[in-house]
């Protein structure tokens, strides 16, 4: 590497030292009077800028914005988020559909995973279709910290040079991945609900909902590496994994940036649903009338082995929080089924839950706009229907068992 | 304390149609708004200013007439407000537009406590913009905040994540993401319109941001959108009426579950 990632101002520097103590890599010393950088040490982290009382160190990473050599960049990566070891399933979507991308591209397939005490996962990985695993295994990682997340990523980026990387459109995918990208200096494409890679000019076609799921956008990245995609959890589909499958694990040993935040508690009860990673969901609106009635909906998605949704008039009106409301301003939701009860259908509600494999709705209005994207539409009395349905059920899993 | 929010203006109804010649949006006759997100960020930094005393800059980057929205910030109680438009910033991706807005930041303040944003603008749906400026601004970066509370320099947030509530720590500054469970934003008062209503919004373009032609606009954008097109419409579904015998309602959904696999 020619140049480095900062500018020491010869004339600013009065040689006070604050940066070299503030450097995390090592990569500044000093020469008589001044600080000087070892190009080769910087990881571009700014500790100095930001140490430095007289303004003498300034950036020129728009320097690494020219074009990059984009023949250098090959492969396919998708970021294995984990949760405390445990590798989350829109992880094993993505690879589902790596695979069929690095088979169009002619390459390889990584899976990255940043943790501690996460080894264990790499054989999963590769089972789900990785053919190389990356994993950073370090205490510093051990609970997501969005600044030491993309240091550990853009450090494996700016050394091995991947053509695409995927994550999980997920909380912590969608946080630290448009930080990764704008320290990559490259595109990023949110909540994909196509990729594909393009025959002539085999850049990756990302194709995604836009203006509330009334357009549909492709998006191309053609002059920026790595082209970089998050993907809604259920949107792809996995594959079952095979166990016979061969792969390599590299465990990659860093130096991280400290963290600027820390977890003081995190409330991971078991009961907080996450509704977008639902497979089964018994959605409710303001035909429900009082906030008691979601107790039959409560029922009814337990005895199915669902959760419950709601429109938002229904968080508004107070009787549900947040978490649970499908839609564009709450959560975009892809089950196998949405049962919507007194359920009107505004675009808004409709652009969270038009990706559900199956939509049943139970609708008094004849001309409710649910019915549109139905598969079963039912012009019918919610509070007739709802306790002969949850009747129904019961009966058929007595039935089974 | 010195917080920025940074608001967007968008599309009221999400009703907007493609014109199938040209494939560009019409947005012709949609009403527009604040993004909703964006109320709840000047709301938390609206209460931060009730409890701590603060001054409140309201920043926003788009066409003139995006003025509105910060006519409205400042009637609810926004200190001073910033209109970031020019022509060089047209066509900009969540790259161009973080880097233009990041800019503008510095220009206000070189070091904010706090600088808030939405948790998604609900035109773009990215929620890519508040984490990029945090990287262009070289600051700390918390997402999905619920609630904020600051004691001397030092936050306590918690933070809406996809399996449960954390609760978080750290030092000022810090760029933040703010969700809907937030608490609801106030209105406007008349006094408060009445002021916002005669103060000149200054406008900043790509020259007075110090912010590089080539990292602006179209031009400072690595992604391309290549097409645009209507999705596909879900038709032929079944349409029953169980007002008059809903057993039969209930055995066609009890056997539509089965078919599926999940009763
Ligand atoms: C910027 C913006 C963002 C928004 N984001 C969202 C969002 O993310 N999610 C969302 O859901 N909404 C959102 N909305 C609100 C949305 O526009 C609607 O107001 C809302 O979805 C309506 O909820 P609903 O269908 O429960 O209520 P209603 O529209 O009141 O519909 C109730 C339905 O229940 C039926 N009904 C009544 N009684 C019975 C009965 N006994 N049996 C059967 N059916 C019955 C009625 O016929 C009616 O169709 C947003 C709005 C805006 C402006
Ligand atoms: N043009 C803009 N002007 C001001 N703020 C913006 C603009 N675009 C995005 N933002 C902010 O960034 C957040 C996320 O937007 P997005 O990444 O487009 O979903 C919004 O909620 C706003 O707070």
């Amino acid at each position: 590497m020619a140049d480095a990632p900062i500018f020491i101002d010869p004339a600013k520097c009065r040689g006070c030292k604050k940066c070299i103590t503030a450097c995390p890599f090592d990569a500044l010393f000093m020469e008589g009077k001044l600080a000087v950088v070892k190009p080769d040490e910087c990881r571009a982290c700014n500790a100095c800028i930001k140490a430095c009382p007289f303004k003498a160190i300034t950036s020129t990473a728009k320097a690494e914005t020219k074009k990059a050599d984009l023949g250098d960049f090959k492969g396919i990566w998708v970021f294995a988020e984990q949760h405390h070891g445990k590798v989350q399933e829109v992880a094993y979507e993505l690879l589902a559909t790596g695979r069929r991308l690095a088979k169009d591209r002619g390459c390889e397939l990584a899976a990255v995973v940043l943790g501690h005490n996460v080894k264990d996962s790499a054989s999963h990985l590769i089972a789900a279709g990785a053919d190389k695993v990356y994993v950073v295994d370090q205490p510093e990682l051990a609970e997501y910290e969005a600044n030491v997340y993309t240091d550990a990523l853009n450090q494996l980026i700016a050394k091995y040079k991947p053509e695409v990387i995927l994550a999980g459109a997920t909380a912590v995918g969608r946080a630290f991945f448009a930080k990764v990208a704008v320290r990559a200096r490259t595109g990023l494409t949110a909540d994909c609900t196509a990729l594909s890679i393009d025959k002539e000019s085999h850049l990756l076609h990302q194709t995604r909902p836009a203006f509330g799921g009334n357009i549909m956008a492709t998006i191309m990245t053609p002059n920026h590496r790595p082209q970089m995609a998050t993907v809604r959890p259920k949107v792809f589909k996995m594959t079952p994994p095979d166990a016979k499958r061969k792969g390599e694990t590299l465990l990659e040993a860093l130096k991280l940036v400290a963290g600027d935040t820390r977890i003081v508690k995190a409330e991971r009860n078991a009961s907080a649903v996450n509704i977008a990673e639902a497979e089964i969901i018994v959605a409710g609106g303001r035909g429900l009338k009082k906030a008691e009635n979601l107790e039959q909906l409560k029922r009814l998605a337990d005895l199915l082995g669902g959760v419950v949704g709601v429109s938002r008039a229904c968080v508004d009106a107070g009787w549900i929080s947040a978490s649970h409301q499908v839609g564009q301003t709450g959560k975009t939701v892809c089950p196998k089924i949405y049962l919507a009860f007194g359920i009107s259908g505004a675009i808004q509600h409709l652009e969270g839950m038009r990706g559900a494999d199956t939509i049943i709705a139970i609708n008094n209005d004849p001309h409710a706009a649910i019915f549109n994207v139905a598969d079963l539409g039912i012009v019918g009395d919610l509070f007739e229907i709802l306790p002969m349905l949850i009747e129904a059920v019961e009966a058929k899993n007595n039935g089974a068992k | 304390m010195h917080i920025v929010v940074c608001v967007k203006q968008v599309p009221d109804t999400t009703n907007v149609r493609i014109n199938p010649e040209t494939n560009t949006l019409m947005r012709e006759g949609v009403e527009s708004i604040i993004n909703p997100f964006d109320e709840f960020a000047l709301e938390e930094a609206l209460k931060l200013k009730d409890a701590h005393g603060a001054r409140v800059t309201v920043i926003s980057m788009g066409p003139p007439q995006a003025e509105v929205v910060l006519r409205e910030a400042m009637a609810r109680g926004a200190d001073d407000v910033v209109l970031l438009t020019d022509r060089a910033f047209a066509g900009a991706d969540t790259l161009a537009t973080s880097y233009a807005i990041s800019q503008a930041i510095k220009k206000v303040n070189a070091r904010p406590d706090l600088v808030l944003f939405g948790k998604q603008a609900i035109d773009g749906d990215t929620a890519q913009v508040g984490p990029g400026v945090s990287e262009f601004l070289d600051c700390a970066l918390v997402t999905y905040v619920k609630s904020i509370k600051v004691e001397g320099d030092t936050y306590t947030v918690e933070t809406q994540m996809d399996e449960g509530v954390d609760v978080i720590e750290g030092k000022m500054p810090a760029v933040m993401t703010v969700v809907k469970e937030a608490s609801t934003p106030r209105f406007a008062t008349l006094s408060g319109w009445m002021q916002a209503k005669k103060v000149e919004i200054p406008r900043w373009g790509a020259k007075e941001v110090k912010a590089e032609a080539a990292m602006c606009g179209l031009e400072g954008s690595p992604t391309k959108v290549v097409k645009i097109f209507a999705p596909p419409v879900k038709t032929g579904g079944v349409r029953m009426d169980g007002r008059e015998e809903p057993s039969a309602a209930v055995d066609a959904i009890v056997k539509l579950l089965q078919d599926k696999g999940v009763a």
